[in-house]
């Protein structure tokens, strides 16, 4: 039977128990709303948490360390690796030829320092961090009051909305935007070598610190950390990558390296690597590898993320289903209750020259007309439940002065994967009715009233 | 069209109920035949086979010189389909289907296109007289009419064999012999082959040139008719 006359006859057999095929297919419609809500709400929250991640741009960021770096030497130990030997050090060639890699956006040190600040005559203890260029285009900027630096080099600074807060006495924050801080820090003032019997090769006794002072103008203020308080981060100052560098501020990982050779001037305790999108940050992680330092990502949390949201998808996908098993026992019921209702009528079909499997295929043509009908409600009736429960919950976080947050969403692979899903399952329920309903004896049939 | 020994056994329970009981005869061409015999005879059980809708238990038919036993359930679709028209004595029309819909049915199995089956539609109507009755449904139809709509229906896929299972069993008189008309002239004007199971033995004798008679499954006896003298007649004349 050419599909025009199938579909025709299909729905013409439909409409002939309008009152019956109406509930079964609302059957399936709660089935697949049910499962499209609890589905949405898994990539909702899924989406939340990458999305989180991502606004911290870690997700495109790679942590090196040298080989010999106490952290390192303990994550290489976990893994059952042998001991370091000669281990490179972490210097300015290093990062220039980790700069050079395909792929790699921009690597600079980690820059962190404790600074007591002064604004107004009065000090504001606090951590300073280094913020790169590339920084620029991370969307945790997106809501940033002021503006980002003007350039790499600038005296000027970021601050976090609480700190801006305690800048301006607990009023609006970005009322510190155009404050000027004093920023007092430690700088390295070279090794000193011991007791004048310090001979070349041998390990200095100590190095200087020298106190210094650094003014920076706040240009804007933001509501997150941009590292997401990332390995302790906890700044509440972001200056420009190149200014901070050139303070050469005495750092608390500088200790690390102390007893190295070279002194801790010249040396970085660790170099984030910037790669073009977080798909480029596998194999530049490898390559920085093979050039013989320690590399990380967070991209090995992500995928822990994404297993753990698999899981938690399987579970909501399978209670999900439960309607949708319970709607396909009422398309099972619906189409046997047809045949009997269509006994003659399926007698007069195979004497007049309908085959088998023309009377097959028009039994699942009904059910796959239920399923796409029942599919196509369920997704609509699932996403207005959906946007019940956002707006709900929406106004409940405003309720409680809390940002709101989309934690229920569908995709529109989720809209035909459901529809699909629904016609899979509808034609499932129907072989048995349709095979039945095509090896019905056309004699029996017509003697049937 | 050959039947050649055919039986057709239904168990029912314990005991073997002979529907059809080793029957043979051959039908020609072009022939009218009538298939006499009481209720239970089995002359309905033998149309069936005839008419592809059953499985002999044994022997064989042959139409148009392919034996229906050794085909499959898809080619007896096929069979029915375009070589064999039917007609039952309840009609069995599809009663949500209109007239015309019911009509080109079987022409949506045969996968006919859009164009022809209109055509041929009218045709069928304008032959059994009820282009005038095209959108109305069986419910809204005398019986006369409704089994013009089943004889219309069972034309259109242009078979060269016609079954009628008691077609005038369910009208009154004059509206019998209006159909019987409608076979003769099908089977005069387009040479149709036309088996007919009637238990009117008047009926057969008017219109059919050969009758079979059958008693408890089993053919009992054979008799040309009058109107088969007249018939011959006309050929040599």
């Amino acid at each position: 039977m050419k599909i025009g006359d199938l579909t025709d006859l299909a729905l013409r057999n439909l409409r002939q128990a309008v009152l019956r095929n109406t509930l079964t297919t609302a059957g399936i419609a709660v089935g697949v709303a049910s499962l499209v809500a609890m589905l949405s709400l898994g990539i909702g929250l899924q989406s939340l948490a990458t999305k989180q991640f991502r606004k911290s741009g870690l997700f495109d960021t790679i942590f090196v360390s040298a080989k010999n770096d106490p952290r390192e030497m303990e994550r290489e130990r976990r893994k059952g690796a042998a001991p370091v030997g000669e281990a490179l050090p972490l210097n300015e060639g290093a990062r220039a030829e980790i700069a050079k890699l395909p792929n790699v956006l921009e690597a600079y040190p980690e820059i962190r320092f404790y600074s007591d600040v002064q604004e107004g005559g009065k000090a504001h203890p606090t951590t300073v961090s280094a913020l790169p260029e590339s920084a620029r285009q991370h969307e945790a900027f997106d809501t940033m009051k002021g503006k980002f630096f003007s350039s790499a080099d600038a005296s000027e600074a970021i601050v976090h909305k609480d700190y801006a807060k305690e800048l301006v006495g607990g009023g609006n924050p970005e009322g510190a935007i155009g404050k000027d801080l004093t920023l007092e820090y430690f700088q390295h003032g070279g090794a000193v070598s011991g007791g004048g019997s310090g001979a070349e090769g041998t390990a200095p006794q100590g190095f200087q610190l020298l106190r210094k002072r650094a003014t920076v103008r706040i240009v804007g203020v933001i509501d997150n950390d941009p590292m997401g308080g990332f390995m302790g981060s906890s700044a509440k100052i972001w200056i420009p990558q190149a200014l901070a560098e050139s303070l050469h501020a005495a750092q608390p990982a500088d200790m690390r390296s102390f007893s190295a050779a070279a002194g801790p001037r010249g040396q970085y305790a660790m170099l984030f690597v910037r790669v073009k999108g977080p798909k480029n940050t596998t194999s530049v992680e490898e390559q920085i590898k093979k050039l013989g330092f320690g590399a990380e990502s967070l991209l090995d949390a992500s995928k822990s993320l994404q297993r753990f949201f698999a899981v938690l998808d399987g579970f909501l996908g399978i209670f999900g289903s439960l309607a949708l098993a319970v709607a396909s026992l009422g398309i099972i019921n619906t189409l046997v209750m047809s045949i009997l209702e269509r006994r003659r009528e399926i007698g007069i079909m195979k004497a007049i020259g309908a085959s088998d499997a023309d009377v097959q295929t028009l039994f699942f043509a009904e059910a796959a007309a239920m399923g796409v009908i029942g599919g196509a409600l369920g997704v609509a009736l699932g996403w207005v439940i959906g946007k019940g429960i956002n707006l709900g919950f929406d106004a409940y976080m405003r309720k409680n002065q809390m940002p709101t947050q989309e934690f229920w969403l569908l995709p529109l692979w989720l809209v035909g994967a459901a529809i699909g899903f629904s016609v899979f399952v509808s034609l499932a329920a129907g072989l048995y009715p349709a095979r039945r309903a095509a090896r019905l004896d056309p004699v029996q049939a017509l003697r049937y009233d | 069209m050959a039947v050649r020994d055919v039986s057709r056994w239904h168990r029912m329970g314990t005991t073997v109920v002979h529907a059809v009981d080793g029957v043979s005869l051959e039908v020609e061409a072009g022939e009218f035949v009538a298939l006499l015999g009481s209720s239970g005879s089995g002359k309905s059980s033998l149309l069936n086979l005839i008419a592809g809708l059953d499985h002999a238990t044994h022997g064989e038919i042959v139409v148009n010189g392919r034996d229906l036993a050794r085909m499959s359930r898809e080619e007896l679709a096929k069979y029915r389909r375009n070589e064999v028209g039917v007609v039952f004595q309840a009609f069995h029309l599809v009663p949500s289907m209109t007239v015309e819909q019911n009509i080109e049915l079987p022409m949506r199995f045969a996968e006919v296109e859009r164009r022809e089956r209109d055509a041929r539609v009218a045709e069928a109507l304008a032959r059994v007289g009820l282009t005038q009755r095209r959108g109305h449904t069986p419910s809204e139809i005398s019986g006369g009419e409704q089994q013009r709509t089943a004889l219309a229906r069972a034309l259109v896929n242009r078979p060269n064999l016609l079954l009628a299972d008691e077609p005038t069993g369910n009208l009154d008189s004059k509206t019998g012999a209006e159909i019987m008309g409608l076979l003769t002239q099908l089977n005069e004007e387009l040479g149709m082959t036309i088996v007919m199971v009637t238990h009117e033995r008047a009926l057969a004798e008017q219109y059919a040139q050969r009758m079979f008679f059958m008693s408890d499954g089993k053919l009992v006896g054979e008799e040309r008719t009058q109107h088969s003298a007249v018939v011959i007649q006309q050929v040599q004349r």
